[in-house]
């Protein structure tokens, strides 16, 4: 299984690099991840998504997608792609230290 | 004294399960009704072929009543909402209904207003969805005058009432505008929110590669944030366009809109959280679901609720006995791809198994992920037997529930030769 480095701390990922122990983050973590997604100015609002994506996670055992996050975050989706520019549900879900939301089929 | 079983929605699931529970119970000892808010019965998997002319809408309704059994009461009414704590339906016209056992049914609908200029200027004239019968009836009419340029089909986000249709319509096209001999002047794209063709690695490789063989342009990973009629353009959330001349849209999908005003049922899609395996609403003990109206990780397809019917009515009857459920559902799904020219794929998957090559539903049967005319004759029959046998709530001789494994080959595994 891949490894990754945060905060001198080896955390066990999947290939796509989402913690596969969503128990092994600490929000200390929270900016070397997001600075490897491309976010360099973490702001309250990244902060609210992050810690709902945590909540929704514990909640329903699967992060919610970028719709949901819509409806249920309080951010409107337009607001979530400028907080997160490369996909909000995906790349809040990888700082969030949780898996990868599952796709519907 | 009786049982009383309401069953809300009269398509696919709610009409077999309708079916198989008045088979289950003596009329003295269950009191069956279904309701549903008009009785048209659309055969969906035909809207597909609407628009290219290869079947009409009166060639796919039926009346809802007909297709329920004798001793099956029919109520024509709107859903206002469902009080799960004392066990009542009500409905639009005032009138209540009190239950022993609610079977939701209500299936999945269309938000087309829910993405920003979707149903604005250029809707229903340059902007289409085959997901409607007046939307593939009309689509019909657009693709018969369509003289060439840039045709998109965008799946707006999912999850999607059978997830392949798009792919299919693809394909469809393909051989549509070849047939007219003006495929060199149409310029096909495919544009989907996923990161490939499809959801599951061995399936999306293969449909990708279909797509590619017939020349449609894959546009991945494209949340579409607004459709601009006017302008001929799909505008993603990160600012990314894609340009048309005639557009086909999957609209957003949620679940029925009673759900929504029935407090404690659903979820923030007015989906139905339900349990994976028994098919119980996570809200309530005497309240199961099927089909589309689900929140589970399966296709929203019949064949979902075909396998579903089986497991389910056997859980209302334990539950009304006081007997423990029996977690029996194992996301089995299949479906026939149409890919053209009189061919089709098939796959066929579950939860734990994403769709893989070999056949079904053992090693002598029809090929999995490939090609076939067989493929596309089994499609064709589907219809007759969907009216005939998966209503009426009958199993197929061999064909079951749970998903069988004797005929796949799975990846990375040596398959010892015999």
């Amino acid at each position: 299984m891949p490894t990754a480095t945060v905060t001198g701390v080896t955390i066990d990922v999947n290939d796509e690099g989402f913690f596969t122990d969503p128990d092994s983050w600490t929000e200390d973590m929270v900016p070397e991840l997001a600075r490897a997604e491309g976010i360099a100015d973490l702001t309250e609002d990244h902060w609210r998504v992050i810690r709902f994506m945590r909540d929704a996670y514990r909640a329903t055992g699967t992060g919610p997608t970028v719709r949901v996050l819509g409806k249920t975050s309080g951010v409107s989706i337009k607001e979530l792609y400028q907080l997160f520019p490369h996909g909000p549900a995906k790349t809040a879900a990888k700082i969030a230290g949780i898996p990868k939301p599952r796709g519907c089929i | 004294m009786a049982y009383r079983i309401v069953i809300l929605g009269g398509g696919t699931g709610g009409t077999l399960t309708a079916n198989r529970l008045r088979r289950m119970y003596a009329p003295d000892k269950a009191e069956i009704i279904v309701v549903d808010q008009d009785d048209r019965h659309i055969y969906q998997p035909g809207l597909l072929f609407v628009p290219f002319g290869h079947a009409r809408i009166a060639d796919i309704a039926r009346s809802r009543r007909h297709q329920l059994a004798t001793g099956v009461s029919f109520r024509q009414g709107t859903t206002d909402h469902v009080d799960i704590t004392t066990n009542q339906v009500y409905l639009a016209d005032g009138a209540m209904l009190d239950y022993d056992v609610l079977v939701v049914a209500t299936g999945a609908v269309l938000l087309p207003e829910e993405t920003e200029g979707l149903t604005g200027p250029g809707w229903m004239q340059k902007v289409f969805t085959f997901y409607t019968p007046g939307g593939a009836a009309a689509l019909a009419g657009a693709l018969a005058t369509f003289d060439g340029g840039r045709l998109v089909v965008n799946t707006v986000d999912m999850p999607i009432k059978c997830p392949v249709a798009p792919l299919e319509f693809c394909f469809l096209a393909d051989a549509y505008f070849r047939k007219r001999g003006m495929r060199d002047r149409v310029e096909l794209t495919y544009v989907t929110p996923l990161d490939g063709a499809f959801t599951q690695p061995v399936c999306s490789r293969t449909l990708a590669g279909t797509l590619k063989s017939k020349g449609v342009h894959l546009v991945t990973q494209f949340n579409t944030g607004e459709v601009d009629g006017a302008g001929g353009r799909l505008i993603g959330y990160d600012g990314r366009e894609v340009g048309f001349d005639l557009a086909v849209v999957v609209p957003l999908h949620g679940g029925a809109s009673f759900v929504g005003r029935s407090a404690g049922l659903g979820d923030s899609l007015n989906f139905v959280p339900t349990d994976p395996h028994t098919l119980q609403a996570k809200a309530a003990p005497n309240i199961f679901v099927i089909g589309d109206a689900t929140d589970l990780p399966a296709s929203k397809a019949g064949s979902v609720a075909h396998f579903e019917g089986d497991v389910l009515v056997g859980n209302v009857r334990s539950y009304l006995a006081g007997e423990p459920l029996a977690p029996r559902y194992d996301g089995h799904t299949n479906c026939f791809i149409e890919t053209g020219f009189g061919k089709a794929l098939l796959v066929d998957f579950n939860y734990d198994t994403e769709p893989l090559t070999g056949h079904y539903p053992s090693r002598v049967g029809l090929p999995l992920l490939k090609e076939s005319r067989l493929n596309h004759l089994g499609k064709l029959a589907f219809q007759s037997f969907y009216w005939h046998g998966l209503l009426p709530g009958r199993n197929i001789p061999g064909i079951h529930a749970t998903m069988p494994s004797s005929g796949k080959t799975r990846p990375y595994v040596k398959v010892q030769e015999d």
